[in-house]
């Protein structure tokens, strides 16, 4: 084995070279091209001209307008000491080195060093990730600097206040269910559930649809999951239950793509009003099976336009739930994170993350095993979960 | 892309190189990056706290801060402790003297207990075990079923006096699970089975009922090995979890699941550090034959983002023909040049791997190319191919005959500019050029670049590269310092005289038999070269 180990090696510095070569030389020739043309005595005059007003920006172009609005803002909320508690929220809005000394200078950190480590424990240990826990402390650290805070407690909800601003309750967080229109056809509604192994895909269908019926929408299950023993009968259970159709194979292992495009062509021809359809689970590195995923949403783009496409993300992932965010929403197209098993002891914290990084949000969440148990989300009491305030 | 541990550190101690030895800052930057990698490959945040303040005591000894190398030194002090918790007492399944063989599964929902029962009951039958499979998860829906079909997989015949739970979804408990194991080990001890495998549901720590019940399935069965199946992707739950189940169910073992996905696993360190039980298997993939004996070193290095060769290796063999790679090999070994054709085999070969950005990705040290890496287009591949398909058989085996219509030709046939067809030539020129070298046995050119140093490559896994000095030399000195004198000076004597140096008989020539028949013979197409 390691005897053909250099050649492996080998080969793919050889494939580096060959291929990722190419944008190197590229951009070589660029940049060798420009030397003889004007460009270059263009550049120099560009860089001056614009490096100008760079640092007479910052002291007086743009902060002017941009105290202004901020004035009120921070005046209204500030009775006593509002004059050096806005000079410090300059300094460290400021962004110069000069600024931060200043601001250290002229603020004291009321808080102890255990304080503060106990904080950002408590969002590491809620699997929010060393990264953005980091940055919200830090964030947290110049606040309570600038407004002068002593109370570890004031603190932490201050702290609470960061999350939900990061969580953004304002985001829309409906699932868009109703019939849409394509080629002045109505066509279904078609909502693609996706997400890695074991997460909870095909229980959150059924309990999907469950919401949907008591809505009094007529619903169609695609049961797209062909790879794992009895997942078809599975979402047959719940569908029957509540008397939804499921389209399903007769065998396993048949084209996923081709079952999703029959439940969404036979939710068409019946007229219903939502399709949903369940995926086999795939681990996000799997270079074939995330092109199987394509192929999915592909085929059933053409039948009627995907109103929704569900990550579902188990609340005890953790760092790794980024990554699977960041490939399925480049593969699928993700719109909205189903959050499940938040009944337990993990908190979630990783969507945090998730949404901070593409901006998804997280639609609803599943608390548990009963039929009923699919809720939607709710900021405030999703970040108090995850400060442990319960 | 993360960047690794090793990339992290080894620019943590660039700005020290000439001090040489780690002040106490210096230590501290390092257990920050420590302790940032270990976070981010979901470590448990009290364990992370031990193991940071065990690494640096460690650190601050002499074992690491007289080292010539001090990076190197720290990552080494890492990986060992990391070892040591993963795999402090590694064991195998245990028998029971007399009667049936009882492995208990237990877990979260999802943590992969049922694929995990087929998994386990093929591996045992293979080895000679006829082991029975016992439906207890009457929870979920459609549990039974699937461990039916994954036992029909796996050829083993399943215990299901129970259909389980056939609606949806609920919180009540289902039929009696403590009844079904109990008359599941009675079962087998008459129909002869010599081990049972019991699937239970899966359920969370909290959940007093389910955990209480798995209690007395246990307290029913008395299991010989009570296997604990958790996600290798969760997160900080996984030590709350972990203890929920050692206080309900006292598991003997670990099983780690879904391994064959990216997740850095810290989870394992996390398990083994709070609970004290072996992690014993893993499991790494969908098929049933995708289920191995864990290895703590390869764990290491995969919490630290090390790099990991032997998963690179692992997973190049199993994509790679090993008759066209023993081909190649031969071909490259005996000095004839590397052509389009090959080229274009190699190519094909490494695309079945996946991505080939994540591929390289695994090598150790690329941290260098990483912004190389970043920019690197997939679909560039394609490109590629469609060009060299787009020649003669004739015109792959000798890119020389290629003239100026041959290359519009070229050009036009795969949808590309005259000018990338020139690209590709030249570079690949350049490329065979770089083998021919390697061959000569000088290793790895200096042309690389940002090749010439890499780091994180210690221990065995370079063997490939180390190899390369001592065919030069007649040994090599034990001092590194001495060594490294004599590689520089082998070096430079390489490139004054172009000739191969004269192979003695160095420690590497056994080692490197695809590299042995280049010595002495002047290899076809090699002339030109040492005329230079």
């Amino acid at each position: 084995m390691t005897d053909s180990l250099w050649l492996w090696i080998l080969l793919a510095v050889v494939l580096v070279v060959v291929i990722g070569g190419t944008g190197l030389v590229v951009s070589g020739r660029r940049r060798r091209g420009d030397v003889p043309g004007s460009p270059t005595v263009d550049a120099p005059t560009d860089a001056s001209t614009d490096v100008r007003p760079a640092p007479t920006a910052p002291t007086t172009g743009p902060t002017p307008p941009a105290q202004e609005p901020a004035e009120p803002a921070l005046d209204v909320p500030e009775p006593v000491g509002g004059r050096l508690a806005r000079l410090r929220g300059r300094l460290a809005r400021s962004g110069s080195p000069f600024g931060a000394r200043l601001l250290q200078v002229l603020s004291r950190d009321h808080l102890s060093e255990d304080d503060w480590d106990e904080l950002e424990e408590t969002l590491l240990l809620a699997d929010v990730g060393a990264g953005p826990a980091g940055e919200l402390i830090d964030a947290l650290r110049t606040r309570v600097r600038v407004e002068g805070v002593k109370d570890p407690t004031a603190v932490r909800a201050m702290l609470r206040e960061e999350l939900v601003r990061l969580v953004d309750p304002t985001l829309d967080r409906t699932l868009a269910t109703t019939r849409t229109v394509r080629d002045d056809v109505e066509v279904p509604a078609v909502v693609l559930v996706v997400g890695v192994n074991g997460t909870g895909k095909t229980t959150t269908v059924g309990k999907l649809a469950r919401v949907l019926v008591a809505e009094e929408r007529s619903v169609v299950l695609g049961a797209a999951d062909t790879f794992r023993a009895a997942a078809a009968d599975q979402l047959q259970t719940w569908g029957s239950r509540v008397g939804v159709p499921t389209v399903r194979s007769d065998k396993d292992g048949a084209d996923p793509a081709a079952v999703a495009f029959d439940a969404v062509r036979r939710g068409r021809e019946d007229a219903v009003d939502v399709v949903l359809v369940d995926t086999a689970g795939r681990l996000q590195n799997k270079a074939g099976l995330m092109d199987e995923l394509g192929k999915i949403r592909r085929v059933i783009t053409k039948e009627a336009p995907l109103s929704e496409v569900l990550l579902v993300l188990d609340a005890t992932t953790g760092q790794n739930g980024l990554n699977q965010a960041r490939v399925f929403g480049e593969v699928a197209g993700v719109t909205g994170i189903v959050l499940t098993k938040l009944d337990g002891t993990a908190r979630g914290g990783i969507v945090v993350a998730v949404q901070r990084e593409l901006g998804v949000p997280v639609k609803l969440v599943g608390l548990g095993e009963g039929p009923d148990d699919l809720a939607p989300f709710d900021v405030e009491s999703f970040v108090d979960g995850l400060l442990g305030d319960d | 892309m993360f960047t690794s541990l090793s990339d992290r550190l080894t620019s943590t101690f660039k700005n020290l190189r000439s001090k040489g030895r780690l002040s106490e800052a210096d230590i501290d930057a390092t257990i920050r990056e420590i302790r940032r990698a270990l976070l981010d490959a979901d470590v448990a945040v009290p364990v992370v706290r031990d193991f940071t303040a065990s690494v640096r005591e460690r650190c601050l000894s002499a074992e690491v801060s007289g080292a010539l190398n001090p990076a190197q030194q720290v990552v080494k002090v890492v990986n060992d402790e990391l070892v040591s918790i993963l795999g402090g007492e590694t064991r195998t399944l245990r028998f029971a003297k007399q009667g049936p063989t009882v492995i208990m599964l237990a877990g979260l929902q999802g943590a992969g207990k049922t694929t995990l029962a087929g998994k386990l009951a093929l591996d045992l039958r293979t080895k000679g075990h006829t082991p029975l499979l016992v439906a207890a998860d009457l929870q979920r829906p459609n549990a039974v079923t699937q461990l039916g079909v994954v036992a029909e997989r796996a050829g083993v015949p399943v215990f299901a006096p129970h259909p389980g739970n056939q609606g949806a979804e609920t919180d009540d408990v289902v039929g009696d699970p403590v009844a079904v194991a109990r008359e599941g080990v009675a079962a087998a001890a008459t129909r002869e089975h010599d081990v049972v495998i019991i699937d239970t549901a899966g359920r969370l720590g909290i959940d007093a009922l389910l955990m209480q019940q798995a209690a007395d399935i246990r307290a029913a069965v008395d299991p010989d090995e009570v296997l604990f199946v958790i996600d290798a992707m969760i997160g900080q739950d996984a030590v709350n979890t972990a203890q929920a189940f050692l206080d309900g169910v006292d598991f003997t073992g670990v099983v780690l699941s879904k391994l064959d996905g990216d997740a850095r696993g810290g989870a394992a360190l996390s398990v083994a550090r709070v609970t004290g039980r072996p992690i014993m298997f893993a499991s790494t993939g969908e098929k049933l034959t995708d289920f191995e004996v864990f290895h703590p070193d390869r764990m290491a290095s995969r919490i630290l983002d090390m790099g990991d060769v032997l998963s690179l290796i692992e997973q190049a063999e199993r994509a790679f023909d090993a008759a066209e790679a023993e081909k190649m090999a031969a071909k490259v070994a005996s000095g004839q040049d590397f052509t389009l054709a090959d080229f274009l085999v190699q190519m094909q070969q490494m695309k079945k791997m996946g991505s080939m950005k994540k591929m390289l990705g695994m090598l150790p040290g690329m941290g260098q190319m990483r912004e190389a890496l970043d920019n690197f287009d997939e679909r560039e591949v394609d490109r590629i191919e469609a060009i060299i398909r787009s020649m003669t058989p004739a015109e792959r085996e000798n890119p020389r005959i290629i003239n100026g219509s041959r290359r519009a030709r070229i050009a036009k046939g795969s949808g590309v500019r005259t000018t990338d067809v020139n690209q590709l030539l030249e570079r690949f020129a350049g490329a065979q050029k770089m083998m021919r070298q390697m061959n000569k046995g000088g290793g790895m050119p200096g042309g690389m670049p940002g090749m010439g140093n890499l780091p994180g490559m210690g221990g065995k896994k370079s063997r490939g590269r180390t190899q390369a000095p001592p065919q030069r030399k007649k040994g090599k000195s034990g001092n590194p310092a001495k060594r490294a004198a004599e590689e520089r000076a082998a070096a430079a004597r390489a490139a004054g005289e172009s000739a191969p140096a004269p192979r003695g008989s160095s420690f590497g020539a056994t080692q490197a038999p695809p590299s042995a028949p280049a010595d002495l013979e002047i290899p076809p197409g090699l002339e030109k070269f040492l005329g230079r």
